[in-house]
């Protein structure tokens, strides 16, 4: 590991002005991927600014304005808060999903959304990476690709966001609050990772140097009945090889509303609009649920050992969807 | 001028005050078997993927392979060397030797931090990726034999003791829980409040 300062922000400007818009400096929450990334060699900070003891470790919930999660509260506590598992359960299950019970007391909201791709070639300097050496290459394509993109992918870079939060984010349409030497800002959440191209390693909108403060998600009746369900290759402590975020709302036997969004499927969480503007007003049947699925998924572009993931997400569509249509009638 | 990459810090570790010098890069994980000679806490993976390291940060479990020493400063830090009671066994130490919760006994020292805060993570209701309805009105979860595997799925064992584990956690947890009013008391050394009944499913 290269050598590097340290230094310990107290308060959020003060973060933004000890980073310095300095390209070569990163700031640590809870160093569960960054950390590992020094270790490897594929981060190579020559200064930290520590954040984790910032101001900003509250989860404020009210009926009117929805939900608002400091950056430096960690993932468990995301996870436990009342509130949250109450008003907008799919939050919860995607949080418990990820990691083990250790990470998840380490890593915070902040850097869960801006953690790293855990492609095999990313983390291995000694092969090419479009992503960590623009312009080397992307060996998954020709290599190993099983778990890597089928939406939204590129001939530079099939490595897809590894966030389970993220996905249920998505689905419920957060916004990130951020912190910059010009003031502070907002994204939505879907606006954050840029779209891969021929730039994979410009991941972010976020300005430079800019400080993730907030994820604020709107008050919305329909989170009540959603649901995050995750599939991988073991019974825990795995990344997905696919997951659903969803949230549903009928009306007699229609689709008042419904939110959808796809994770391990791209390089971001991916918002599934087309099956979202087909499934509302439409009836409640598993048939419905799996053509909105098909229409969504008509744009995956499968690469030779990954094309089980379509009818993987086409199959959880229909199955979560599913249980929430009967959870709601309930 | 380039910043300094090393500091002189203060660590709390089992409720005493260890001052040393830290290159930035050393993780809480080398400075506790390097520098202190604290060689309870075990490496296996150095990655964040074993569970080996696991300590407790502010009563809160986490691997110590992934928490950089200079970052712990101001956290009170408890390791396998701190959480018996003088010569009395930790309730979940305990557990593990009278069920041979272990082979080799490598992961052990891990496995038993986990399990303790898993206890006193449970015992505070929070759910899991197992809890059937995570809804805070739900109440908390039964503390089966399904929900202590997930909870204790970041702590690996090549051995494969994982049946005793399960069962050592199991004993552990109910011996925190007030038992029927004639089984006796709750085991001395006890920590923390149980949550009634829902441990007993396992425990029994």
């Amino acid at each position: 590991m290269k050598e590097f300062g340290y230094d310990r922000a107290h308060d959020v400007q003060g973060a933004v002005a000890l980073l310095g818009g300095d390209p070569e400096a990163r700031f640590l929450g809870g160093g569960t991927n960054l950390v590992d990334l020094m270790k490897a060699g594929v981060e190579r900070p020559t200064r930290l600014v520590d954040v984790r003891e910032l101001p900003l470790g509250r989860i404020e919930f009210s009926p009117e304005d929805g939900l608002r999660i400091g950056a430096t509260v960690t993932n468990s506590e995301l996870a436990a808060h009342p509130e949250v598992r109450r008003h907008y359960p799919a939050l919860a299950q995607a949080v418990l999903a990820g990691a083990s019970g250790q990470l998840r007391n380490m890593a915070t909201v902040g850097g869960n959304l801006l953690q790293r791709t855990r492609c095999g070639y990313f983390t291995d300097l000694t092969k090419p990476c479009n992503k960590r050496t623009p312009g080397s290459g992307c060996p998954a394509i020709e290599g190993e690709h099983h778990n890597h993109a089928v939406l939204g992918a590129s001939e530079h870079c099939v490595a897809t966001h590894p966030s389970d939060m993220a996905v249920a984010l998505t689905a419920l349409d957060a916004v990130v609050a951020y912190e910059s030497a010009d003031g502070p800002g907002e994204l939505p959440l879907s606006d954050l990772y840029l779209p891969v191209g021929d730039t994979p390693h410009l991941e972010t909108a976020l300005p430079a140097g800019a400080l993730i403060t907030a994820v604020t998600l709107p008050a919305a009746p329909v989170a009540a009945t959603s649901r995050y369900r995750k599939v991988r290759e073991r019974a825990s402590y795995a990344f997905a090889i696919g997951s659903v975020a969803a949230a549903l709302d009928v009306q007699g036997d229609v689709v008042r509303d419904v939110r959808l969004a796809f994770g391990a499927v791209a390089s971001r969480p991916w918002r599934a609009t087309t099956a979202e503007r087909l499934l509302t007003g439409g009836p409640v049947s598993a048939e419905a649920f799996a053509a909105a699925a098909d229409a969504e998924l008509a744009a995956a572009r499968p690469l030779p050992h990954n094309g089980y993931k379509v009818t993987l997400m086409r199959n959880l569509v229909v199955a979560v969807l599913t249980e929430l249509a009967e959870e709601a009638a309930r | 001028m380039a910043p300094s990459t090393s500091s002189a810090i203060t660590l709390n570790i089992n409720n005493k005050k260890y001052t040393l010098p830290v290159d930035h890069r050393t993780t809480l994980l080398d400075a506790l078997r390097e520098q202190l000679d604290l060689t309870g806490t075990k490496k296996g993976c150095d990655q964040g993927q074993c569970g080996a390291c696991t300590v407790l940060v502010d009563g809160r479990r986490a691997v110590s392979c992934l928490q950089l020493a200079v970052a712990a400063e101001g956290r009170e830090i408890t390791t396998i060397e701190g959480v018996a009671d003088g010569e009395r066994l930790h309730p979940v130490q305990q557990a593990f030797l009278d069920l041979d919760g272990y082979q080799c006994g490598y992961c052990t020292p891990g496995q038993i931090c986990s399990a303790i805060a898993v206890i006193e993570e449970h015992a505070a209701g929070w759910p899991s990726a197992v809890t059937d309805d995570v809804r805070s009105e739900a109440g908390p979860p039964p503390l089966t034999a399904e929900e202590i595997r997930e909870r204790m799925s970041g702590n690996l064992c090549r051995c494969g003791a994982y049946v005793s584990i399960v069962q050592a956690v199991a004993r552990a947890a109910g011996a925190q829980v007030p038992a029927e009013p004639d089984s006796g008391p709750p085991r001395s050394g006890a920590q923390g409040s149980g949550t009634g009944s829902d441990t007993e499913e396992v425990a029994a």
